[in-house]
């Protein structure tokens, strides 16, 4: 019977382990592919035109800057206006709506967060860019803002329901104790509840963010995907080309093992160094404030 | 503390079960005999599609015949000719002196079929007053050098240019014809800020919606509620708008015909095949893929 139970327990602790190594295999496993398809690219071009202005790959341009900047410039305005929307629909439900209201709200903040982006893509061709070109009387609707716009809506969801769990998981005794000092509610949230949950927040702006460099299919439908350099937040208002909606209008053509084929990976790569720094900036920052806090406490 | 009654909300996703119908049906094909009647096609991408619809059709109605199309390229197909590993190549130029000759060397005598043609029409909103322009003012608007429409003749409003992506057939052969006017050395390019839109779609709907933008398509491809615009092929010469008339009698600018070759003048089942091609029947579906039947 002991032997039996044993056996089992060690069978269980082994596949949970192996599943808990299998995301370092398969993250290792991943880079390695795009180091092995991406890295020719040096070899094939040079630096100076893989830095370079000009997009147009059928005819050897390869220079990836105005991508580079164009999936910033999107990104950036999405998570402007991701934050400040999403924390601060955290703090409404999980600190001031009233109990039914917050029953309504996390379900359907939910559900906006399972919308196909294929379906925002079609809202914003046929909705949201028409709108913006007549109302900020600008040339074309299929711009950077209009694709900021989309990924804000789709960044939203994920930064409420990972800071909205932070929010609730600060021990109830702080609010408690910040009230019989005589605080107010605005003064609870802001100096006590919030920097409590700093890091829960902080990893759901990352997310957030996260979120929004990697989507694609919105973006190559409502941005226009001209691969103009972006200089400043002027180019907010023009169409701009961004690294994924490139790598996914362009790979489906593309020969197999060509320089085109190899740039398309080094782009890739460059991708996924950008939310890797992103993910460990965010988590030595959370670290460093834990250990912070830990000091104080001790 | 007041206690607040334990509510108990239950969100629960529904799961539907799909039920799984298997239904056993016999597959007994009526077809004892193996074809052995095998037409190989291999080409240009811009007609693999015309080129699956009517083999599709065809090994339809002849069950006998097998019909394989791939696409690779005008000069995949026409290479593999010179080698003698397909029937029938498609292409959406002529052949080049250099694959003829090196054909000949091979033994193969390449013969020409026109097997139907391509226009491009450029569209506009239909309030944009612009009604005709030459090649020379469309190439210089893609190429950047003209922003405005006042320079061409129409209103005071920012030129947008909506083009498909780099990787689509038509996109290449409208550089080549319009911004270069056909010619080799010419290096221009699409200028920075053109929009390159992933479908023929969404360069209608913006269209259709902005007074800006200026677009171009399969002539088949454009819906009648757009303007077209009359496309002269020099400053002076006639504004000739396109229509299956004016792309079969060659007026109009941006055409080009879309050939089939055949290894010497085609016999038996690849001659019924071609003679099929160029009928009413299989015409009608060169038509709804956007193209432009070729009268003979």
């Amino acid at each position: 019977m002991e032997k039996s139970l044993s056996w089992r327990e060690f069978i269980i602790t082994r596949l949970i382990q192996s599943s808990g190594y299998s995301a370092i295999l398969f993250v290792a496993l991943i880079f390695f592919f795009l180091l092995r398809e991406g890295l020719p690219t040096l070899g094939e071009v040079d630096a100076s035109s893989l830095f370079n202005f000009r997009w147009y790959p059928i005819e050897s341009y390869f220079g990836i800057l105005p991508l580079l900047s164009g999936s910033l410039i999107v990104t950036l305005g999405a998570a402007l206006i991701a934050v400040p929307f999403g924390i601060g629909t955290a703090i409404y439900i999980s600190e001031i709506a009233p109990r039914w209201m917050r029953e309504i709200l996390k379900p359907l903040v939910e559900l906006l967060g399972g919308l196909p982006s294929v379906v925002l893509g079609f809202l914003g061709i046929l909705v949201l860019s028409p709108f913006l070109r007549v109302f900020l009387d600008l040339p074309t609707g299929l711009t950077a803002l209009t694709g900021s716009l989309l990924l804000g809506g789709i960044a939203v969801p994920t930064v409420v329901s990972v800071a909205e769990d932070a929010l609730d998981s600060v021990p109830r005794a702080y609010r408690e104790g910040a009230w019989a000092l005589g605080a107010t509610k605005w003064q609870t949230i802001w100096r006590v509840t919030l920097p409590a949950a700093k890091s829960g927040v902080l990893t759901a702006v990352m997310l957030g963010v996260g979120r929004a460099i990697g989507e694609t299919m919105t973006v190559m439908m409502v941005t226009g995907n001209a691969p103009v350099l972006a200089t400043g937040l002027g180019s907010l208002f023009s169409p701009v080309r961004t690294m994924t909606a490139t790598i996914a209008a362009e790979m489906g053509e593309v020969a197999n093992g060509s320089t085109h084929y190899h740039v398309l990976f080094f782009i890739g790569m460059v991708l996924f160094i950008i939310s890797l720094v992103v993910n460990v900036i965010a988590s030595s920052v959370v670290f460093r404030a834990k250990k912070r806090a830990e000091r104080i406490l001790s | 503390m007041k206690r607040i009654p334990p509510s108990f909300f239950l969100t629960f996703l529904l799961l539907a079960l799909s039920l799984l119908t298997s239904c056993g049906s016999s597959n007994s094909s009526p077809d004892s005999s193996s074809p052995t009647n095998y037409i190989e096609n291999k080409g240009s991408d811009t007609i693999v599609n015309l080129a699956l619809a009517w083999a599709e059709k065809y090994q339809g109605e002849h069950p006998d015949v097998r019909i394989s199309v791939t696409g690779g390229g005008s000069g995949t197909g026409i290479a593999a000719l010179v080698n003698g590993t397909v029937d029938l190549a498609n292409a959406s130029r002529k052949i080049k002196d250099e694959e003829t000759s090196e054909a000949q060397a091979n033994g193969v005598t390449p013969v020409e079929h026109i097997i139907a043609r391509d226009a491009i029409a450029v569209i506009v909103n239909p309030n944009n007053p612009v009604n005709e322009l030459t090649l020379q003012q469309i190439s210089d608007i893609y190429s950047g050098k003209y922003t405005n429409w006042q320079e061409v003749g129409g209103e005071d409003r920012p030129i947008v240019r909506l083009s498909r992506e780099t990787n689509s057939g038509t996109h290449v052969y409208f550089l080549e014809t319009v911004l270069r006017l056909g010619s080799k050395e010419d290096k221009t390019l699409f200028s920075t800020n053109t929009l390159l839109l992933p479908s023929s779609e969404g360069i209608i709907s913006e269209v259709r919606d902005n007074p800006n933008a200026i677009g171009y398509d399969g002539l088949g491809y454009v819906p009648k509620d757009l303007k077209m615009i009359a496309i002269a092929k020099e400053a002076g010469g006639e504004y000739v708008l396109p229509s299956i008339a004016t792309v079969n009698d060659k007026t109009y600018a941006i055409a080009r015909d879309l050939y089939m070759y055949t290894n010497g003048e085609p016999a038996g089942i690849i001659k019924d095949y071609l003679d099929w091609i160029l009928s009413d029947e299989a015409q009608v579906i060169v038509a709804e893929l956007g193209f432009v039947p070729a009268i003979k």
